[in-house]
């Protein structure tokens, strides 16, 4: 990304203006100061995360059966749970539905929170108001709050969503949304997207109201329709903020947990509607086989970072 | 002009519907905080908690426990807030203001370090903390999740840092101030805002975290808000649901963040991005 490319973000000094790179180089005496000041960091990370993490990468290489449950410690077997994980067709259906829940949950936020924040644009201050507060509403509710409300609002017999459907002539009496794995993850993405849509609305309305006025004043005298600004002049300005909003998406969807968790609590059928993080909490913690559960944990580490790959490699030529 | 005008309003009003839609879920957990389960229990939804009553938030408070999970989430999110703050803007300084050997290395390893699976960590974890007699302490569950916030807001406050230039530091110093005062009297009211931004930050992260304190706090008097609300769900899910309660529960578990978030929010969505997007 080109310095320019930064504009529209919302600086964090005063008057808008965009911080400079200032990597300072310091005299040589004082170049053991950085190592003292990352060293907390390091600790604490190291403490709270060291161990887990090397635990998580021994583990995988060892078999878990029902001996171990009675404290047989458990043997190395190599890459033993890997080959079974790979050739299992089980793990590919979890592969397969964690990343299409993924995508779609991370491409209908960014487009959904794009145009509400192109929305809050146009409306008055009024309207922007109204919308932003309900945005930052939906945002502020804790996980498990906002969960237990939705469960309470898909309810098969007092839910008003059912009641809202039966009024509008679709046959939903007395439907449980849960019961099948197909509406069970309609309704965990919108359940996802309500929540995730007022992040990204609000920063990339951030990133809009950077974009100076001048700049669209102009094009517009020279003729530029409001579909050309938007796409030549708009869209290439916020287009960092969307990278970043989209990458961070997809992230957090690929390991959405608490939700998915919770709903299947609520009564949805766990072996049909596990995506990646259930499933190594379903067999690590539901069914003892920590092998296995560490070498899913491995995979799905190894799938987090190539689909981030492109993403990081960018940040860290910026470096230089 | 007219058209224009015509336009502005009906998009005003696809923006009032957008609104009602979506804060739709939080007004129904206040109404439904309010309404007699007798009223919760018809199959019409009832859409206004006229004749309502706050006896739902008694029957929620009745136990105490509340007031225990309250005591847990707060101390462990205040320590959480303040440990990650100090950490985190040494970090960022470093990174930020200084050049040295293994600067690349710190910054990919913050990255590939959010990037862990976290379901995967929670036995070892919990093995951790059971050897070193850390399970339900207090001290044990602000370390797990200072590491688990640490790397985004260094990450969030270096943008910060970096927006204020070295040079505005040093040419306080040539006017006479020591480098203490000078950072003291120039960077930081300067840094202000990044700070309360990654405090927010963390203490959100904090105080709705559930999964590791689920797997941590195993002891009841050690439990956190979310899992006190999740506790709540469950016990009455044995019998016919008691909607009413439930809701009240949730209302005290959002309602003290909904507060906070609404006060400092102006700096939250800038903050995120900029601190994430700034080189």
């Amino acid at each position: 990304m080109s310095t320019d490319a930064k504009a529209p973000t919302a600086a964090p000094v005063r008057g808008g203006r965009t911080p400079e790179p200032s990597v300072v180089i310091r005299r040589s005496k004082q170049n053991k100061a950085p190592l003292f000041l990352i060293l907390p960091t390091i600790i604490v990370l190291v403490a709270a995360l060291g161990y887990p993490v090397g635990w998580q990468l021994v583990t995988s290489f060892k078999k878990f059966g029902l001996k171990q449950q009675f404290g047989v410690p458990a043997e190395f077997v190599g890459f033993e749970n890997y080959i079974t994980l790979l050739t299992s067709s089980e793990l590919w259906v979890v592969v397969g539905r964690s990343l299409l829940f993924c995508l779609v949950a991370a491409s209908l936020t960014v487009s959904i929170g794009g145009l509400l924040a192109l929305l809050m644009q146009r409306v008055g201050t009024a309207g922007r108001l109204i919308l932003q507060v309900s945005m930052l509403l939906a945002w502020a509710m804790p996980v498990v709050a906002a969960m237990t409300v939705w469960v309470w609002l898909i309810d098969w017999r007092r839910g008003v969503l059912n009641w809202l459907l039966v009024r509008m002539g679709v046959d939903a009496e007395g439907h449980n949304w849960l019961a099948e794995p197909l509406t069970f993850f309609m309704i965990a993405i919108i359940i996802v997207v309500w929540m995730s849509v007022p992040f990204v609305a609000l920063s990339i309305y951030a990133g809009l109201t950077q974009i100076s006025g001048e700049v669209l004043e102009a094009a517009a005298m020279d003729g530029a329709t409001g579909w050309q600004r938007t796409r030549h002049i708009i869209l290439p300005l916020i287009t960092p903020v969307l990278s970043i909003v989209l990458l961070l998406q997809l992230i957090w969807d690929l390991r959405v947990f608490t939700q998915i968790k919770l709903l299947q609590d609520a009564g949805g059928f766990a072996n049909e509607t596990n995506l990646l993080g259930t499933y190594i909490y379903q067999l690590g913690v539901g069914s003892g086989d920590y092998g296995m559960a560490s070498a899913v944990s491995v995979f799905m580490l190894i799938l987090t970072i190539a689909i981030s790959w492109y993403y990081v490699r960018s940040l860290m030529k910026e470096e230089n | 002009m007219r058209r224009k005008s015509i336009v502005t309003g009906l998009l005003t009003a696809l923006a009032v519907v957008i609104a009602l839609i979506w804060v739709f879920p939080v007004y129904w957990m206040f109404n439904s905080s309010l309404l007699p389960n007798s009223v919760l229990q018809s199959t019409t939804p009832t859409f206004l908690p006229v004749g309502g009553s706050l006896d739902n938030f008694r029957a929620a408070l009745a136990d105490g426990t509340f007031f225990t999970a309250l005591g847990v989430s707060l101390t462990v999110t205040l320590s959480t807030v303040v440990a990650v703050l100090i950490i985190a803007f040494l970090g960022a300084l470093a990174i930020s203001r200084f050049k040295f050997k293994g600067r690349k290395s710190f910054i990919l390893a913050l990255l590939l370090i959010q990037m862990l699976p976290a379901e995967g960590m929670f036995i070892a974890q919990y093995k951790m903390m059971s050897s070193v007699g850390l399970l339900n302490n207090l001290m044990g569950m602000t370390l797990l999740y200072t590491a688990a916030v640490v790397p985004f807001t260094v990450w969030m406050l270096r943008g910060f840092v970096a927006g204020v230039p070295a040079e505005l530091e040093e040419a306080a110093m040539v006017d006479g101030l020591s480098r203490t005062q000078a950072f003291l009297k120039i960077t930081f009211p300067l840094l202000a805002p990044g700070l309360v931004a990654s405090g927010v930050y963390a203490f959100l992260q904090a105080w709705n975290e559930f999964t590791v304190a689920l797997v941590i706090m195993t002891e009841n008097q050690m439990k956190t808000l979310p899992l006190w609300l999740r506790g709540f769900v469950q016990a009455s899910a044995t019998r016919e649901t008691d909607w009413g309660m439930v809701m009240a529960a949730s209302m005290l578990v959002a309602v003290p963040v909904i507060i906070f978030f609404l006060i400092v929010q102006g700096k939250m969505s800038s903050g995120l991005v900029s601190g994430a997007v700034k080189g």
